[in-house]
């Protein structure tokens, strides 16, 4: 009883302490996120953590906002209201929204140079680089997690199939031939592939890969005049396909973001098309042999292969606050990408490593031979040097078309358009969108 | 509707609607206000460009075919919810009243659901209806429906409304059933010597006795079904596939929080509010016509 | 006499009985999910029966699977929801019945103005207007407070209404009886209509305890500090992972313990609930 009360003197009188050298010293820095309740938020709250125990002189308050829509809304209404935080984590589609709000954000690479820190913009990978930097190469927000779409493939089905399991298909013909193989054999998957993100994966990716435009002015980069163009070849012959594909159940369509995932984990597809980032999650659900493949091309098409692009969000500083405090935003980046972070980073998570150091590291460390397959999405990222229309997206007003596309290739997967009609539309209603924020802008 | 006896001070009755009055002002009309402003401005999401438009967001608004399907859905949903809710509820509520043993038993048992955040009530039915690795959706297979409700906009749509109802049945029933209890036995054992049967008793006698109730319920039950369900959308289907389970109350979120429509979604806004001021100038009249009785 | 038809009867139970497993399956499946490993439930291994994890994925939810989500204990959510909730359910009740005494045993200028502006505000959902409602707060520096968490949400007018819709209904002579007896109006309201009123407002408390509960964009918005998060927040944030699968097992532990503190509110009171309520309909 006595050392009961003891103890909670104990305690009390340390959190009394704690408290008081805090409220003395620390400059606060708020970071809004959007890493929920998996492995991701805990890393988060983890790195905070050890940013605010190496030094004494910021306190980072790491914040989960919930999802990446809800976090950037969340921030954009304590801006109007001056009440925002120091830095924010937007996801890539909310880049042009970003960039556009002068006044609003404080460039990174403007941050960096007025706090003199030590920050080399160059160790980042080129296809990380170059979603986030003007056309001069200015770095404007901080890369932080990045992902990009890959092939998750059921291996024990494909030896059934007599295919050899090592050696997955390269392009879309032989993918399809696959899952025809692989569907004829007695208990093996009755579907042959399925895809989460879709905009992202079958239109933004595949216009990459396949290096042809999304949209005019290098994809938005050079202009907010910008207009969608994925209302053509070789676009419409794919999503023609994917529809036809229906019928035998080469495809079949399981829905929005990991939406589709279970279709996979549970056998009854034998490939997913989705972000590297879901790694933990298929190395933990399938309860079969697994592998994973670059995302398919079509041969015909000239210039294909070409790298892919990117997903996952950056973080973003804005603007309000004092110099103190951006002293420390600047120390907690450099911090956040400083190659021990970034290793641990990837490692624990499916998402890539984005700067060329923490990659060299985790080669050095033999982590792909412990984890093979870990290194396909990076390997897909630097293929090549990007081109104009492999570098990524600059939309305004991205979120609505992304949803846009959503709906319209929903009508296609239920039959209820040709892919002619519903890309034609989702154009059409995307410009709308491009225009009312270039409205918006100028 | 008035009492004939009153008191009369000059100052007690501001004093008492005082803190009324003064929340209803900053925290309602105050953001109505800045809504309805906001409405005839396009403005970027950081307020840092502001443009007068004059009525360019209703205009834009009315002339898309989008907005008109969404307020199709709208009907439709509240249609299709206030039936099954309500019509599920008073077949409960009938024959609990004829049990009358156990009556409060199963009265404990159906109340609960009133009582779950619309939010989880969402996340169970994405998760009942996952076609994949949800219940509904393998039962519903073993008899042969192939459920897939992110393709399949008819399904999704028997989905919300499922979800909707589910919330909404208990309600219904602790009316419905009160108001069962509440009409005279004598009269049903008159109409039963005169030989009519269970069913042409609850036709004839039961239903329009009801009909205060039920019309009371109907009100509530498209309210409910209106505004308070986007929780439920949100957590299940998101207005998809193709926007197939939009409605109103949805996409003005939509529009708005997450598109960062804030002129095209504050129009959308006051639409809602014209709305809202229809169906309770309605609601009120109705209440209103039955307390004077 | 009636026909006490065996058969009919039966029936009756019948319905009922289906009528509850169906009403019941949502949480009966809540419940096996939540006794369920991730691998079996990301699996598709569909179970209906509960499985050996109950004791690990109810204890992460009680002691860490909350931490997870943002470091928050989950006793600290389920307190501060209670605070939300009660804050709500007895603000709005407190300032309902005021006003709706004043306007209905008073004649004063305004009145029906009054009346008109706050039954306005009767139906529009939070969701809809909520930006400018967040500027308005924080405008007034309420963020991270539990006045931000629960005055905002008291400006509806449910409760307004239905006190109103009670006191035209209580006879007049009382009012009568009162002034004989030279009660003034506070006295009158302080010993005739609130104990009167005891019935009414044990059905609005339970109405507006859920309400106030289950909200959930308005806490997200308005706080910053996770001493003042909210326990359906919790489970939405549990749900909402960026680019992994949610923990179900864990989710579903947690949406259950987030269900039943408001359905124990509506079971232990639901006579009173029930009576406040119907009465108001006569």
């Amino acid at each position: 009883m006595n050392g009961l009360k003891l103890g909670l003197a104990a305690a009390t009188a340390a959190a009394t302490i704690g408290a008081a050298t805090s409220a003395f010293a620390a400059t606060e820095i708020q970071f809004w996120h959007a890493m929920g309740g998996g492995t991701t938020g805990e890393k988060v709250a983890e790195y905070a953590q050890r940013f605010n125990e190496s030094q004494d002189q910021y306190e980072v308050n790491a914040v989960y906002k919930g999802t990446y829509t809800e976090t950037l809304t969340a921030a954009i209404a304590a801006f109007r209201a001056r009440q925002q935080p120091h830095i924010v984590q937007v996801f890539e589609v909310g880049t042009a929204s970003m960039m556009a709000a002068e006044g609003a954000v404080y460039p990174v690479y403007e941050l960096m140079e007025a706090t003199a820190k030590t920050f080399d913009p160059d160790d980042y990978l080129d296809a990380v680089k170059s979603y986030y930097t003007t056309p001069n190469g200015d770095m404007l927000s901080m890369p932080f997690n990045s992902s990009t779409p890959v092939v998750y493939y059921n291996k024990d089905a494909f030896k059934k199939a007599g295919l050899d399991p090592d050696n997955p298909p390269k392009t879309w013909e032989g993918l399809v031939e696959a899952s025809r193989k692989i569907m004829a054999v007695e208990g093996n998957p009755t579907c042959g592939f399925t895809t989460g993100w879709q905009s992202w994966v079958q239109l933004e990716n595949f216009g990459a890969m396949h290096n042809v435009p999304f949209a005019t002015k290098a994809n938005g980069f050079e202009g907010v005049d910008t207009s969608l163009v994925f209302n053509q070849e070789p676009f419409t012959t794919h999503i023609q396909n994917m529809q036809d594909w229906q019928e035998d159940r080469v495809f079949v369509y399981g829905g929005r973001r990991g939406d589709p995932n279970p279709l996979f984990l549970t056998g009854e597809c034998a490939m997913l098309m989705n972000s590297s980032a879901y790694y933990g999650s298929v190395k933990e659900g399938a309860g079969f042999d697994w592998g994973i493949a670059q995302l398919p091309y079509y041969d015909s098409v000239e210039g294909a292969p070409q790298n892919s692009i990117i997903g996952g969000a950056t973080l973003w500083v804005l603007q309000g606050h004092d110099d103190e405090a951006y002293a420390g935003v600047a120390e907690f980046m450099n911090f956040l990408s400083s190659p021990e972070i970034q290793l641990d980073w990837h490692k624990s998570t499916g998402y890539v490593p984005i700067t060329n150091s923490a990659y060299e590291a985790a080669k050095d460390e033999g982590f792909y031979k412990e984890a093979p397959g870990a290194d396909v999405a990076i390997k897909q990222l630097t293929m090549d040097e990007p081109t104009e229309y492999s570098k990524g997206l600059r939309l305004g007003n991205f979120v609505q078309i992304r949803d846009i596309i959503n709906e319209e290739l929903e009508a296609v997967w239920s039959g209820d358009k040709s892919a002619d009609q519903a890309l034609d539309s989702a154009v059409n209603r995307g410009n709308e969108l491009l225009r009312k924020f270039e409205e918006s802008v100028n | 509707m008035h009492k004939r006896v009153t008191y009369s001070s000059v100052w007690l009755p501001y004093l008492l609607v005082l803190p009324q009055v003064a929340i209803t002002l900053v925290f309602f009309i105050w953001p109505a206000g800045q809504a309805l402003y906001q409405s005839v401005l396009r403005q970027d999401a950081f307020g840092l460009r502001t443009e007068f438009v004059g009525l360019e967001n209703f205009i834009d608004l009315f002339q898309s075919d989008r907005y008109l399907d969404v307020f199709l859905n709208t009907i439709l949903f509240s249609a299709a919810t206030t039936f099954s809710a309500m019509g599920f509820a008073l077949l409960l509520a009938v024959m609990a009243d004829r049990v009358i043993k156990g009556a409060s038993v199963y009265k404990t048992l159906l109340i609960w659901p009133y009582a779950v955040a619309p939010a989880i009530a969402g996340v169970l039915m994405w998760f009942l209806f996952n076609p994949t690795i949800g219940f509904a959706a393998w039962a519903l297979g073993g008899v042969g429906v192939e459920w897939n409700h992110y393709t399949n906009g008819t399904q999704a749509f028997i989905l919300v409304v499922i979800a909707a109802a589910w919330k909404q049945v208990s309600y219904n029933f602790v009316f419905f059933l009160a108001g069962l209890q509440a009409i005279p036995r004598s009269l049903i054992e008159a109409a039963a010597i005169d030989g009519a049967g269970p069913g042409k008793r609850f036709w004839t006698i039961i239903f329009p006795l009801l009909s205060p109730t039920t019309f009371f319920l109907l009100v509530v039950n498209v309210v409910y079904s209106f505004f308070e369900t986007f929780g439920i959308i949100h957590a299940t289907t998101e207005g998809g596939p193709g926007g197939a389970t939009e409605i109103l109350v949805y996409k003005v979120y939509k529009d708005g929080f997450v598109g960062l429509d804030l002129g095209g979604s504050a129009a959308q806004s006051v639409v809602l509010m014209a709305i809202v001021i229809a169906l309770t100038v309605i609601q009120f009249r109705y209440v209103e016509r039955k307390v004077q009785y | 006499m009636v026909e006490n038809n065996r058969m009919l009867t039966f029936v009756s139970h019948l319905v009922l009985v289906l009528g509850l497993l169906t009403v019941a399956l949502p949480l009966w499946i809540a419940f096996v999910a939540s006794t369920h490993g991730q691998a079996d439930l990301i699996a598709g291994r569909i179970p209906i029966l509960p499985g050996a994890h109950f004791m690990e994925n109810w204890g992460t939810a009680v002691t860490s699977g909350l931490k997870r989500a943002g470091g928050v204990p989950v006793g600290l959510m389920l307190f501060n929801s209670l605070v939300m909730a009660i804050g709500i359910a007895v603000g709005k009740i407190a300032i309902s019945i005021i006003s709706a005494y004043a306007i209905v045993y008073f004649r004063f200028p305004f009145r029906m103005a009054i009346f008109w502006m706050i039954f306005l505000t009767l139906m529009l959902p939070v969701e809809v207007r909520i930006l400018p409602t967040f500027e308005v707060a924080a405008n007034l520096d309420l963020l991270d407070s539990y006045t931000g968490l629960t005055v905002p949400l008291i400006a509806s007018a449910t409760a307004t209404f239905l006190f109103r819709q009670f006191f035209l209904t209580v006879p007049d002579e009382l009012t009568e009886a009162a002034r004989m007896d030279g009660a003034g109006p506070l006295k009158f309201f302080k010993d005739i209509l609130l104990p009167l009123s005891w019935t009414n407002i044990a059905a609005l408390f339970v109405i507006l305890f859920i309400y106030g509960w289950n909200q959930y964009l308005w806490p997200l918005l308005i706080t910053t500090d996770e001493n003042y998060y909210t326990i359906v927040m919790g489970i939405q944030r549990m749900v909402t992972v960026s680019d992994e699968e949610p923990r179900w097992g864990i989710v579903m532990a947690t949406a259950m313990l987030a269900m039943i503190p408001p359905v124990l509110v509506v079971i232990v009171m639901q006579r009173l609930f029930v009576k406040g309520l119907v009465e108001q309909e006569k």
